[in-house]
């Protein structure tokens, strides 16, 4: 019998998040605390949830337009103006897609010929670079590091750049870093992605849980890149609406015309009753994330001050929800780090290799948790970490 | 950071002024003046536990919602038939209120006899009550912005990317 399987899928491997993940259920032990997800602890806003429910209801359960309810995306532009100073037509530079992710492969697929170069800073969100790959993109990875706070430079970009180079991924603020950009490294990227005729991807669906006076800045809000750029967001994070699916692009007609046309095929419309919902949350939530963001912020000073009392060197994190320990004191890998934590304090976190090769010797740590869960996980990394301190 | 400070504790007043400090980002010292501050202006009047009387066994405890119409007084209006009725130690809260009625008194007895004798014996009786209503409690579901018995049913992935 032939192989059923083509060759492009069985190249790319696993998600090194999987088999930790395995390790994790196979346990099956009700004492395991986990700080290991990706997703807010919050419910949905009951307002919001209504608003979906009410939706049903009504019946409202037919497909909306390929683009998304016109209604949202009116309510997306105004929300991106108003936070972010964006300011993009709703019906041809906006785009509801089933979450983020959908966005981030329907923008690579749309933009790349074979062979053109992706570069993607890691560590980095998991998705990137199978997209590229099935996208038949080349990835380049360029990996970032410690003593820049896990942000990207300007030279590291320009070093990676060769005359495939296409497209540059900027995934800030980062999951799992807990990195952001600010504004001096923004203009600086801006200016090399002008001088080399790139094309951008931000991937800001994190872009509502920042941490300093500033906030966050998208890079399509520089001089001359606004041309040059797909902004990706969604709800997930900042409403958290994770279940629902529900993101959205906005970028230059050209491009969102034919990630459209991918969209129209492959997905139709983005869930209807998502989208009612996410309606309410762009006209009435705001006040909601800002109760979750504030809270976020309070925990992420926990966890901060307990890794520097335990002695785990750890940069101070901007934005998104997890703080990203470096473990190399200890002597262990990051794989081992985790795997033994799991099993003698039963307290799960995510290997740093899981978001690619550079987060060796770190550990990601999700703040996604009450104050209350956040301190028995603390107390429990205080006794693996000492133990080893005082043996090493 | 008085109103974050404020809304730290009104969720937990077991914290303690260093733990409010870290999750502030503020000095301790600073945090400190500020909750003593607070008490003395009485903004914080005191700490209290949230408890759920329903669940112990053998609990017989009965609260009840007092709706009180009264004739104010010439010149100090309510608020001197509100001081005769909070002074009573039976009673928790008192409560001007807008609408059909003027004073909303909450009150927590051993028994039904117990509130049924604070209404018809010392409330009824005073002289500018004019009537009572009184709403017994059959259940609480939240008090103080806490469900007491929250349905946890959602299964969360416990490793996600």
């Amino acid at each position: 019998m032939r192989d059923p399987l083509g060759q492009k899928i069985k190249e790319i491997k696993p998600s090194g998040i999987r088999k930790f993940f395995d390790l994790v259920t196979e346990m099956n032990d009700p004492e395991v605390i986990s700080l290991g997800v990706g997703e807010p602890d919050f419910d949905t806003p009951w307002h919001i949830r209504e608003e979906g429910i009410y939706s049903l209801e009504k019946g409202r359960t037919f497909y909306t337009s390929n683009s998304g309810l016109q209604e949202l995306r009116e309510a997306i532009c105004r929300y991106t103006e108003r936070n972010f100073g964006l300011s993009y037509d709703p019906n041809k530079e906006t785009l509801i897609t089933v979450g983020g992710s959908e966005a981030i492969d329907i923008a690579l697929r749309a933009m790349v010929d074979p062979g053109d170069e992706v570069l993607i800073p890691q560590p980095s969100y998991v998705s990137y670079e199978p997209c590229a790959i099935l996208a038949d993109a080349v990835p380049v990875i360029i990996e970032l590091k410690e003593e820049n706070d896990f942000s990207l430079t300007g030279r590291e970009l320009e070093e990676a750049i060769t005359d495939k180079t296409k497209i540059l991924v900027l995934p800030f603020p980062n999951n799992p870093t807990g990195s952001i950009l600010k504004e001096k490294e923004l203009r600086e990227i801006a200016e090399i992605v002008e001088k080399y005729d790139l094309y951008v991807i931000s991937d800001e669906i994190y872009a509502a849980l920042t941490y300093s006076e500033e906030g966050h800045i998208s890079i399509a809000s520089m001089p001359g890149m606004k041309e040059r750029t797909v902004v990706i967001n969604g709800f997930s994070k900042a409403f958290a609406m994770t279940g629902w699916r529900l993101g959205y692009a906005q970028g230059p007609e050209v491009i969102i015309d034919q990630m459209r046309k991918i969209h129209q095929y492959a997905i139709m419309c983005a869930p209807t009753t998502s989208q009612y919902a996410a309606v309410e949350a762009m006209n009435n939530g705001e006040k909601d994330v800002e109760t979750m963001r504030e809270a976020y912020d309070q925990r992420r000073r926990f966890l901060l001050d307990s890794f520097e009392k335990m002695g785990l060197r750890c940069f101070e994190p901007l934005g998104a929800f997890y703080v990203f320990p470096c473990v190399k004191d200890l002597g262990l890998t990051s794989d081992k780090f985790a795997e033994e934590l799991l099993k003698e304090q039963k307290l799960a976190v995510v290997p740093g290799t899981a978001f690619g090769d550079s987060g060796e010797g770190f550990i990601r740590v999700s703040y996604a948790y009450s104050l209350e869960e956040l301190e028995e996980a603390m107390r429990r990394m205080t006794k693996f970490v000492e133990a080893r301190l005082k043996n090493g | 950071m008085k109103e974050k400070i404020l809304s730290i504790i009104e969720k937990n007043s077991r914290l303690g002024v260093s733990d409010i400090a870290v999750l502030l980002g503020e000095e301790e010292e600073a945090v400190k003046r500020a909750i003593e501050e607070m008490e003395r202006d009485h903004v914080i009047c005191g700490y209290h536990t949230i408890v759920n009387w329903g669940a112990l066994d053998n609990n017989t405890k009965v609260s009840a919602l007092i709706e009180v119409k009264v004739t104010p007084q010439r010149g100090i209006g309510f608020d001197k038939i509100a001081e005769r009725i909070y002074n009573y130690p039976e009673v928790d809260d008192v409560y001007l209120m807008s609408g059909g009625f003027d004073l909303c008194v909450m009150i927590e007895g051993e028994s039904l006899q117990d509130v049924a004798l604070f209404v018809s014996d010392k409330l009824s009786t005073l002289d500018y009550v004019i009537s009572t209503a009184t709403h017994f409690m059959l259940k609480k579901y939240k008090d103080h912005g806490t469900i007491l018995n929250p349905v946890k049913d959602r299964e969360r992935i416990p490793i996600q990317p």
